[in-house]
């Protein structure tokens, strides 16, 4: 290791040469189980702790352990640094770490690194034992030129060898350390991050990855030109840094829930596997039940025993789950039910994002079964609806549906630390005697909702059931309790709508487009109205947490625009000459009935979140096509 | 007895739900009174009673008992009871499902209730056939039996539903009953309930519109069905042990023999087949925590979030 002194005047030397830039997207990228991932996240920490917004995205295989040096195995993690709060995973890569020349084909397929971009590659290939490997790299190397990157060779095994015998286990703290150095990172910062992390596998571990962290700084002190500095901005309230599933769990255990019954499925699993780890402290448990529909029965079985639970999914689940949630509607038992949507329809993409469930959210059920469905649109949010819908869930009296994604589930933001009140913790089960007079459903004539008796209240006995029944929940086949029973549990929608507020426009309230959107894709659409207005353009956006009941005023809002349009992930036809044919995407299919405007809509299923220099593309032609062709133009 | 049941002291109609509306003969109405009966003489306060059912002809029961009830979905009441025990250690929890309703739609939930072991009594009212949707075979109906799916009989030997709850893992109460002798049907849901766990009860059960006659020769002939008489077994007295001359020693403790008891094609069982007083309850783990009040909370989960402040 060079001396210390030497090193840190290297380092000043350079810090001269540091380019200011307001926000950098940065990829570590390996072969599956090489910790790039780790890396990243704790990139993005640091980050974070150092003043900068950080969205992080991970890169995942489909398969847990894909062949090594193999284009489909990239493995890895997409780190956002910006100047202010960062909202999306942003358009291309800035800078790109690679273990090898072969995963860096996965992001060029998927069209995610810029034309000179930087990119960082291990060079021990070139001088690989087998011939293929050795022309594999030559051939990739003159590619990349081609390309338009720019490729900095670096001996990531060899200066690791130097610290440790298994550079496999190790290398992706050297990484870390290197990319302190270029974005001029705190590494006391890691220090303390490495200590947190492996505190429990003790100090020889935690000083070894002290060690390579130290080393691939200042081997990058010594050896690399590139230097960026992306402004900070401390925050002067107390932050945290999570991802969306984390939230969910923390979100869960704030609102005073006590169960979580799930069945494993990707990618909401990881909500419970936090919960888990954590619940019993909290004086909660988590259920892993024999099956989805197991799953959601016992929450129910709890719920009705006077305890609001959680059933945390996806899509597939979703599906096996949807007579349980009719019987929720029915009989009026509050549930939360998170959806953490990935790609469909079937087992679809399992790690991939998607916003496919939203009609299925609303409608999956047999019958009328009007229920509560909200969407959050930031990590943040992922915590503080957990709270609202299980209030929600008790004070409507039925299940709330919270329709998150993969992209909030696994990416990382940094938000204000939440202030934990008592009032939100649901209060313990109501055991006293039961006012006979009072029926089990006794629908309020406007509002629909009713009050319910919990199994030990003396007096509040009644049998629940999913049939038909009237307000003793005897069953009841007469046409007219039908009909009223019906008509409550639709009113209980209306009286939460009128307490909802009309949506804020995000830019001017009038103007020639209009962008509708819900869920994750928040960020992106926004950063998006931001550049169009840069560029003159006369566009806005809206964006939806409540899509039943949708909000209020949405009329009256795309009244004030020529055009208004949906931009969702999920699958839609686009204006090319289908005709009547065309099928739109599902919040245009809602909010075309709902609002009779004529609602156009642009949506993609790339299995990855939109960027927003995507939206910008499709916003700019809609706009610029004229209008007597427009119904016959491709979107893009 | 529960203390406060005494001080208020139910009687029978305390118990009595909606007037039953099974068909005349039904040999669900005999358990729903022998359940009624026993719940009063235990004096169970009806507030502390769930009776959970899914869908089918004896699923219809909770209706029946003036209690709380979770008529819930074809083939779930397992999850539903299981749910109810999880957070509710103080109710007593009674499950009616019948073949259809445990056998086949529900039968991923019979394994995993049979092994989580939550404290419950389970009945499971056994009439061999599909009743409320008009006699399609069940998986219990007997080879060569005519139903409105099978017209030229049912095509396989039907499940052997004491055996399969004897081999699941975890099992700590095995018993069989038959309605038409009350006072057996009474002492079995009795040791059932006393019992700490997931207590299934088998009821052989007449279906006098769809099966009439089916349990006629079982009735007829006593060599066809055999008592299992132990001191750890289910209470019998003089007027049982005359209607079943055919009688067996039988240890509840010995699986082996209870496998064998419950697989003879000779003679059906009566009794109680399996107990385990020391099998595992997942109630233990469900249970954690209860009771942790808003401040325990708050607090616990401010430590949380200083893990995730930076």
């Amino acid at each position: 290791m060079p001396a210390k002194e030497a090193t840190e005047e290297g380092i000043s030397q350079r810090a001269r040469l540091a380019q200011v830039v307001n926000q950098h997207i940065v990829e570590i990228v390996s072969d599956s189980g090489e910790g790039a991932q780790t890396c990243g996240q704790m990139f993005g920490t640091i980050s974070a702790k150092m003043g900068n917004g950080v969205w992080t995205v991970e890169i995942i295989p489909a398969e847990i352990e894909p062949p090594f040096r193999s284009r489909a195995g990239a493995s890895g993690n997409r780190i956002r640094v910006g100047k202010g709060v960062v909202t999306n995973m942003g358009d291309q890569a800035d800078l790109v770490v690679a273990f090898n020349e072969q995963v860096l084909y996965s992001r060029i397929d998927d069209n995610a690194i810029a034309k000179g971009a930087h990119i960082l590659l291990e060079s021990k290939w070139k001088e690989d034992r087998l011939p293929e490997i050795r022309a594999a790299y030559a051939e990739a190397m003159k590619d990349f030129e081609e390309r338009g990157f720019i490729v900095h060779e670096v001996p990531m095994e060899e200066e690791c060898l130097k610290v440790v015998s298994d550079p496999r286990r190790g290398k992706n703290m050297w990484i870390l350390g290197m990319l302190s150095a270029i974005y001029e990172r705190d590494v006391s910062l890691i220090d303390a991050e490495l200590e947190r992390k492996f505190k429990r596998k003790g100090k020889d571990v935690i000083q070894k990855n002290v060690d390579l962290v130290r080393a691939g700084y200042d081997w990058a002190g010594e050896n690399v030109d590139l230097r960026f500095r992306i402004p900070v901005a401390p925050s002067d309230v107390p932050m945290v840094v999570m991802n969306g599933n984390t939230a969910v769990g923390l979100g869960v255990m704030a609102a005073g829930m006590e169960l979580c019954s799930m069945y494993p499925i990707t990618p909401a699993t990881s909500a419970s596997h936090y919960l888990a780890g954590s619940f019993q402290k909290v004086g909660g448990v988590v259920h892993q039940a024999e099956d989805e529909i197991a799953a959601i029965g016992f929450a129910l079985g709890a719920s009705y025993a006077g305890k609001t639970p959680v059933t945390i999914t996806s899509g597939p689940g979703l599906a096996l789950k949807t007579e349980f949630i009719g019987l929720a509607v029915m009989a009026e038992l509050p549930l939360v039910i998170v959806d953490v949507q990935r790609g469909g329809p079937s087992t679809g993409l399992p790690t991939r994002v998607e916003q496919g469930d939203l009609l299925a959210a609303l409608f999956a059920s047999p019958g009328d079964a009007p229920k509560i469905v909200m969407a959050p649109a930031t990590i943040e949010e992922c915590f503080h609806f957990m709270v609202t819908a299980r209030k929600l869930a008790e004070s409507f009296r039925g299940p709330v549906m919270v329709l998150t994604d993969a992209n909030l589930a696994t990416g990382q933001q940094n938000f204000p630390r939440p202030e934990v009140k008592e009032e939100w913790i649901a209060p313990p089960v109501d055991q006293s005697p039961w006012d006979g007079e009072v029926r089990p459903y006794e629908w309020d004539e406007t509002t629909g909702i009713s009050q319910r008796p919990v199994p030990g209240q003396r007096g509040g006995n009644y049998v629940l059931t999913g049939l038909a029944h009237d307000e003793k929940s005897r069953v009841a086949y007469e046409s007219a309790i039908n009909q009223r029973a019906m008509e409550a549990r639709s009113r209980k929608l209306a009286a939460l709508r009128k307490t909802l507020k009309t949506p804020e426009v995000y830019g001017d309230e009038e103007g020639d487009l209009l962008v509708v959107g819900w869920g994750s894709t928040l960020g992106a659409i926004e950063e998006a109205v931001d550049r169009l207005r840069d560029e003159g353009q006369r566009v806005s956006s809206v964006h939806l947490r409540f899509l039943s009941p949708l909000e209020p005023g949405l009329r009256e809002i795309f009244s004030k625009f020529k055009k208004v349009m949906t931009v969702e992930i999920n699958y839609s036809d686009d204006p090319d000459g289908l005709g009547d044919a065309r099928r739109y995407a599902q919040l245009a299919w809602m909010l075309r009935s709902e609002t009779l405007v004529d609602v156009d809509c642009w949506s993609r299923v790339p299995g990855t979140p939109l960027a927003p220099g995507m939206i910008v593309d499709a916003v700019r032609s809609r706009l610029n096509a004229p209008a007597e062709i427009k119904r016959s133009q491709s979107a893009q | 007895m529960d203390a406060a049941g005494a001080a208020a002291g139910f009687c029978l109609e305390d118990y009595e739900g909606g007037a039953p509306r099974w068909c005349p003969g039904c040999g669900d109405l005999a358990v729903l009174n022998a359940l009624q009966r026993y719940v009063r003489d235990e004096q169970l306060p009806p507030e502390k009673i769930a009776v959970i059912s899914g869908i089918g002809c004896s699923s219809r029961l909770p209706h029946y008992v003036k209690a709380y009830g979770f008529h819930g979905l074809h083939g779930r009441a397992f999850p539903v009871a299981c749910g109810v025990r999880s957070r509710r250690p103080d109710l007593h929890i009674f499950v009616a499902t019948g073949d259809g309703d445990c056998c086949a739609i529900g039968t991923a939930h019979w394994i995993h209730a049979i092994r989580y072991n939550m404290n419950m009594t389970i009945m499971l009212l056994d009439n061999n056939i599909y009743g409320l949707t008009k006699m399609q075979s069940s998986p219990t109906t007997g080879k060569g039996h005519y139903s409105n799916t099978h017209p030229g009989g049912a095509p396989l030997t039907p499940i052997n539903p004491l055996m399969t709850t004897l081999s699941i893992t975890n099992a700590s109460f095995v018993a069989q009953t038959v309605d038409w002798n009350p006072p057996h049907l009474y002492a079995t849901l009795a040791a059932a309930h006393k019992h700490r766990g997931t207590s299934f009860v088998r009821v052989l059960q007449r279906c006098p519109h769809f099966m009439s006659g089916y349990f006629d020769e079982m009735q007829k002939d006593p060599m066809l069905v055999r008592l299992l008489t132990h001191d750890k077994g289910i209470a019998i007295d003089d007027a049982v042990k005359k209607a079943f001359p055919n009688r067996a020693e039988h240890d509840p403790s010995d699986l082996a023999a209870a496998l064998s008891f419950a697989g003879d094609p000779e003679a059906h069982p009566v009794g109680l087949l399996y107990s385990n007083e020391q099998a595992e309850h997942y109630d233990d783990f469900t249970a954690q925590g209860l009771g942790t009040d808003a401040k325990a909370k708050v607090a616990a989960i401010e430590k949380e979030l200083d893990r995730f402040t930076i």
